[in-house]
């Protein structure tokens, strides 16, 4: 069964699934679904009410921990987690418990509920990762602008924290990889889609986009990352284990190695 | 802001300031308030990683490394010819704030060197926090140095603009200090410590009574203890550790491997090792006191002064108790749990929710993440395959060791060659 991708579509599949007791269904996105010789190919359309259904006939069969590692799994975009989502809302639905404290999302020997603990906590590190790694740089009309490109879809998870955090700035973090951001106007938060210039991460168009002191502090920042470093404790290895070096390119801190 | 001069000043300070080892940025209660700048209610956020592997959470600096003071293990005693600075106070808050903005940092790390005297050392940092938190409305975390010997008043404005508040003892021995450091006493040290532990409580019970009550440093204190530098065994360290756990309900306390800095004939010479091991064994049995529920008279005793190199203290208090094992699986208590070799504290929640749907056998468990290549001889569980030799203590720690890499493997590696030299033909 195909579905456009979304949260909601991706529920809205289930509750199709539920209704018609379908088995043996491999869900996929549109987008990548591959025409297959011998399957019955089917096209989901996205039904908010059906969606809302299925999430609130979870809320009375699982705890809040376990709905929102349904929604953390989903956004890794791990190819056929769909179907290991679908694997623990059906044993939800016919084993769970709320009152009994029956957590099917705790049943860790059975292997697919693992895998999802598991990719939840991959998740979980990238959300991490991206509210430790954002750079903000001042732009000259007043936005404190970053760029990332997650190994997974988290910005819908950073969003509180930012907003909590910057509350008096507007900001914008934008994915280059899945093309949006996450825009901050001083009052909320909300998803713009837009097409960012390539030549925003070039250095020599920095004195173009940002503002004269972003630099400074910038080469502050990076005498302040070399002056606290204790040379001879030096570990490479545990320092690239907590900034894999895909990261580096966002880190202005390390933009002196990356020159080397 | 003149930016060439802020900068020298800048390497100069936390150049200073990084044997400070503490980084935590967690623990505290404060959100954003007015739409302000920062919050610092969440987890701690490590922004980044020195070459080190040591994480870059605040933004640790000096306010002067001026300092009347000579201890001998300190870089900026007063007898060291190295370059002077010092910050003013806007200048502080200036680039604390720039640096939050751009999502550098989680706060400041405040230090300084003691100029003049305690009260007035005390009280340029209090101006700092101060300014931080009533002009610039700013959330996120403080951590300040309790000066010792700084007046009661000084030290309770202190706790309501901070969030943590810490004297580093230094040295986990009195007369270490008495040797190292002559002008001090332990004393200073406890006192400030007392002070803060008291304040904590009675804001706290005021608090239940009055809500508008203000915090008092949310994130509580820690202390520091340098490692190796005068001679103490583990025993006696981490003794001093449960001590000042227990009795200034401290959130945490760190270890520093001491790095040679100086010539002075009473410390290790420059150019020796780093105590890197040693400091990491530390951390592991502070982790099993706070963590694990063990008590610090189980891995450390009359009998076993100081922890094993080779292997971690856990496994260390396994081989010593085998009587107490194996435990099972699918029974025992977590307290029991906890103490299984190879077995985490996230292991441990796993396998007490997953054996409620069905007893768990080897698979799940080498599923699940326990590093199996020590536990198993320590656990039994729903398989039948299950280690029943009778072995001794020596022997499990020499299999154990066979099967493992040690990242320390070059540290003890002499060790290694004798034991490998004797197992070889028991594993043929």
């Amino acid at each position: 069964m195909l579905y456009d991708g979304t949260f909601e579509g991706f529920l809205s599949t289930v509750f199709q699934i539920f209704e018609e007791k379908l088995t043996n269904v491999i869900i996929e996105k549109e987008a990548l679904a591959t025409e297959t010789l011998f399957d019955r190919t089917e096209t989901v359309v996205t039904d908010t009410q059906k969606a809302q259904r299925v999430w609130k006939g979870l809320a009375q069969r699982c705890s809040g921990e376990g709905r929102n590692n349904i929604y953390k799994a989903f956004l890794s975009e791990i190819f056929t987690i769909e179907n290991t989502l679908l694997h623990f809302i059906q044993r939800t639905f016919s084993e769970g418990d709320i009152r009994k404290s029956k957590k099917i999302h705790t049943d860790f020997a059975d292997p697919e509920i693992l895998k999802i603990s598991k990719v939840v906590k991959m998740v979980h590190r990238e959300k991490h990762r991206m509210d430790a790694f954002v750079r903000f740089r001042l732009t000259k009309d007043g936005l404190y602008f970053a760029t990332v490109s997650p190994d997974f879809n988290v910005l819908p998870l950073n969003a509180k924290h930012f907003k909590n955090r910057y509350a008096d700035q507007k900001w914008l973090i934008y994915d280059t990889r899945r093309k949006y951001g996450i825009y901050y106007d001083l009052e909320c938060v909300d998803y713009i889609s837009l097409e960012v210039s390539n030549t925003i991460n070039n250095a020599s168009m920095a004195t173009y986009y940002f503002t004269e002191d972003e630099q400074v502090f910038q080469e502050l920042w990076q005498n302040y990352f070399k002056s606290t470093n204790i040379p001879s404790r030096k570990n490479l290895k545990l320092h690239v284990q907590h900034v894999p070096k895909r990261y580096w390119k966002y880190l202005s801190e390390k933009f002196p190695d990356l020159k080397k | 802001m003149n930016f060439e001069r802020i900068k020298e000043k800048l390497n100069i300070l936390a150049d200073a300031a990084k044997y400070d080892v503490s980084c935590s940025s967690s623990g505290s209660k404060r959100t954003n308030k007015n739409k302000g700048l920062g919050d610092s209610s969440g987890m701690g956020i490590c922004h980044s990683y020195t070459e080190d592997g040591r994480c870059v959470s605040l933004l640790k600096i000096l306010l002067t490394n001026h300092c009347i003071f000579d201890c001998a293990y300190c870089v900026t005693r007063k007898s060291n010819d190295i370059k002077r600075a010092a910050f003013k106070v806007q200048e502080v808050v200036d680039l604390t704030i720039a640096f939050y903005r751009r999502n550098y940092i989680e706060g400041l790390f405040l230090s300084s060197g003691i100029f003049k005297d305690a009260d007035t050392t005390m009280d340029r940092l209090v101006q700092v926090a101060k300014k931080l938190r009533e002009e610039e409305n700013f959330n996120g975390y403080i951590h300040l140095k309790s000066i010792p010997g700084a007046s009661d008043e000084l030290m309770r404005e202190a706790g309501l603009y901070a969030d943590r508040l810490s004297v580093n003892i230094e040295i986990p021995s009195e007369e270490g200090l008495k040797l190292l450091a002559p002008d001090k006493k332990r004393e200073d040290f406890i006192k400030p410590m007392e002070k803060v532990k008291n304040e904590i409580i009675q804001y706290k019970a005021e608090k239940k009574l009055i809500k508008s009550t203000p915090i008092y440093a949310p994130a509580g204190q820690s202390t520091q203890m340098i490692i190796g530098a005068s001679g103490e065994t583990d025993a006696e360290i981490m003794y001093t550790s449960a001590y000042f756990y227990k009795q200034f309900n401290m959130k945490r306390v760190y270890y520093s491997g001491y790095i040679p800095i100086s010539y002075d004939s009473r410390l290790p010479s420059i150019g020796t090792e780093v105590p890197m091991l040693r400091e990491n064994r530390l951390y592991q049995t502070d982790w099993l006191l706070r963590f694990y529920g063990f008590d610090i008279r189980e891995l450390l005793n009359k009998e076993h002064p100081n922890l094993d190199s080779d292997i971690d203290p856990k496994l260390s208090y396994a081989l010593r108790n085998l009587h107490l094992f194996p435990v099972d699986v699918n029974k025992a208590d977590k307290t029991m749990l906890a103490r299984i070799p190879g077995v985490g504290m996230k292991s441990v929640n796993k396998i007490v929710h997953a054996r409620r749907f069905r007893k768990l056998n080897w698979g799940h468990l080498k599923a699940i993440g326990i590093a199996m290549n020590r536990a198993q001889y320590f656990m039994v569980c729903d398989s039948r395959d299950f280690e029943r030799k009778d072995r001794t203590a020596a022997q499990i720690k020499s299999l154990i060791l066979q099967h493992s890499n040690s990242k320390y493997q070059n540290t003890h590696n002499q060790q290694l060659n004798l034991f490998s030299s004797v197992e070889t033909p028991m594993a043929v």
